[in-house]
């Protein structure tokens, strides 16, 4: 007998990229392929320091679901996760950790500023809070907001999916790459 | 016979004479001044008279009085007798030109961190603490943060200069 009610029938799945396509074979390019397999299963790192992480919990938890966006498995350590999302007011003494936590974690590495904090000190304009923490690290998205609600989160995590997606793989062995890490002191 | 203002106030009065002054009262804590060199002698006499017995310090900090020239930083002992539940208020004054002051971490452990977030804030020198440096401020900082002359935002910025941010 069957079931009454179907269940998953709308599941989405990723679309293929271009490719030449015949019997029996695809081709396509490497970049592609690389691009889409890591946009598709990012390894956050949340270096949550105060209220936008709650709203960085919320997007985590059954509502938001992250891992609807293959980010089901959060790592707690740097050396083994893709994305360092920064939520949460970021001190002048916690600058160092900060960037210490970026400089373990591998490449390719990306780099998502949640929060009115993360991106300029927001309300925060006092000598004793960092001012963005672009002043340390080099970020990729930035999500704006006080706290910026789950859905921004993810608006900002979509972007960064497709950065990822698009990045070239040269690109992290190129010239302006390397300015760009050698401009904040980085290696 | 419990402790009172006024006996605390006779007490110290035999004892110091006239080198304590400005009694007051605010919201019924006993608050006086003593000259600074005379801190730790009075903090002493608090401590070990068996009538007054104030041994915790509750508190320690700084007060910038840019105005009172020669006098300009404060700095307050709370002190608290835990048998009376009495609390009293102490303030020396010092000149900012050698802000100078002797240091309580002798008289009490407590003292320790809350001198060194002082000079961290004010740059009280306390001279005799074992271990003055920087406490809650980057060891980078250099200069006094809640020292009034220097304004509370981050002078590094360059890009919050309109009138929204008042620059």
């Amino acid at each position: 007998m069957s079931r009454p009610v179907q269940y998953n029938t709308k599941l989405k799945m990723v679309e293929a990229p271009e490719a030449m396509m015949g019997d029996g074979f695809m081709a396509t390019s490497f970049e592609k392929v690389v691009g889409l397999a890591r946009k598709n299963s990012i390894w956050p790192l949340p270096f949550a320091t105060s209220c936008c992480g709650i709203e960085f919990m919320a997007t985590m938890a059954s509502h938001y679901d992250l891992s609807r966006f293959g980010s089901e498995r959060v790592g707690f350590s740097p050396r083994q996760c893709d994305l360092l999302m920064v939520m949460g007011t970021i001190s002048k003494k916690m600058g160092p950790v900060l960037r210490q936590v970026y400089l373990q974690m591998a490449e390719p590495r990306w780099v998502l500023s949640v929060g009115a904090c993360a991106c300029s000190g927001g309300i925060f304009d006092t000598y004793s809070v960092l001012q963005g923490i672009d002043q340390i690290i080099p970020v990729d998205v930035y999500v704006p907001g006080c706290p910026p609600r789950p859905e921004a989160i993810l608006d900002g995590f979509l972007k960064i999916q497709e950065l990822v997606g698009q990045e070239s793989l040269r690109r992290r062995n190129g010239d302006k790459y390397k300015e760009l890490l050698a401009s904040y002191g980085i290696q | 016979m419990s402790l009172n203002n006024d006996t605390i106030q006779q007490t110290l009065t035999q004892k110091f004479g006239e080198v304590l002054t400005d009694w007051q009262e605010p919201y019924g804590m006993l608050t006086f001044t003593a000259p600074k060199e005379m801190n730790l002698k009075v903090l002493q006499f608090l401590y070990d008279e068996p009538t007054l017995n104030f041994r915790f310090l509750t508190d320690l900090q700084a007060v910038h009085y840019p105005d009172k020239k020669g006098q300009e930083l404060a700095v307050v002992y709370h002190l608290h007798n835990l048998v009376d539940n009495v609390r009293i208020r102490f303030k020396v004054f010092t000149d900012i030109i050698k802000p100078d002051v002797f240091s309580a971490t002798a008289l009490y452990q407590s003292a320790n961190f809350m001198e060194r977030e002082t000079y961290d804030f004010f740059g009280v020198n306390f001279t005799g603490h074992p271990n003055l440096i920087r406490i809650l401020n980057v060891d980078e900082m250099d200069y006094f943060p809640m020292r009034k002359e220097f304004p509370l935002e981050d002078q590094t910025r360059v890009d919050k200069d309109d009138e929204m941010f008042g620059r």
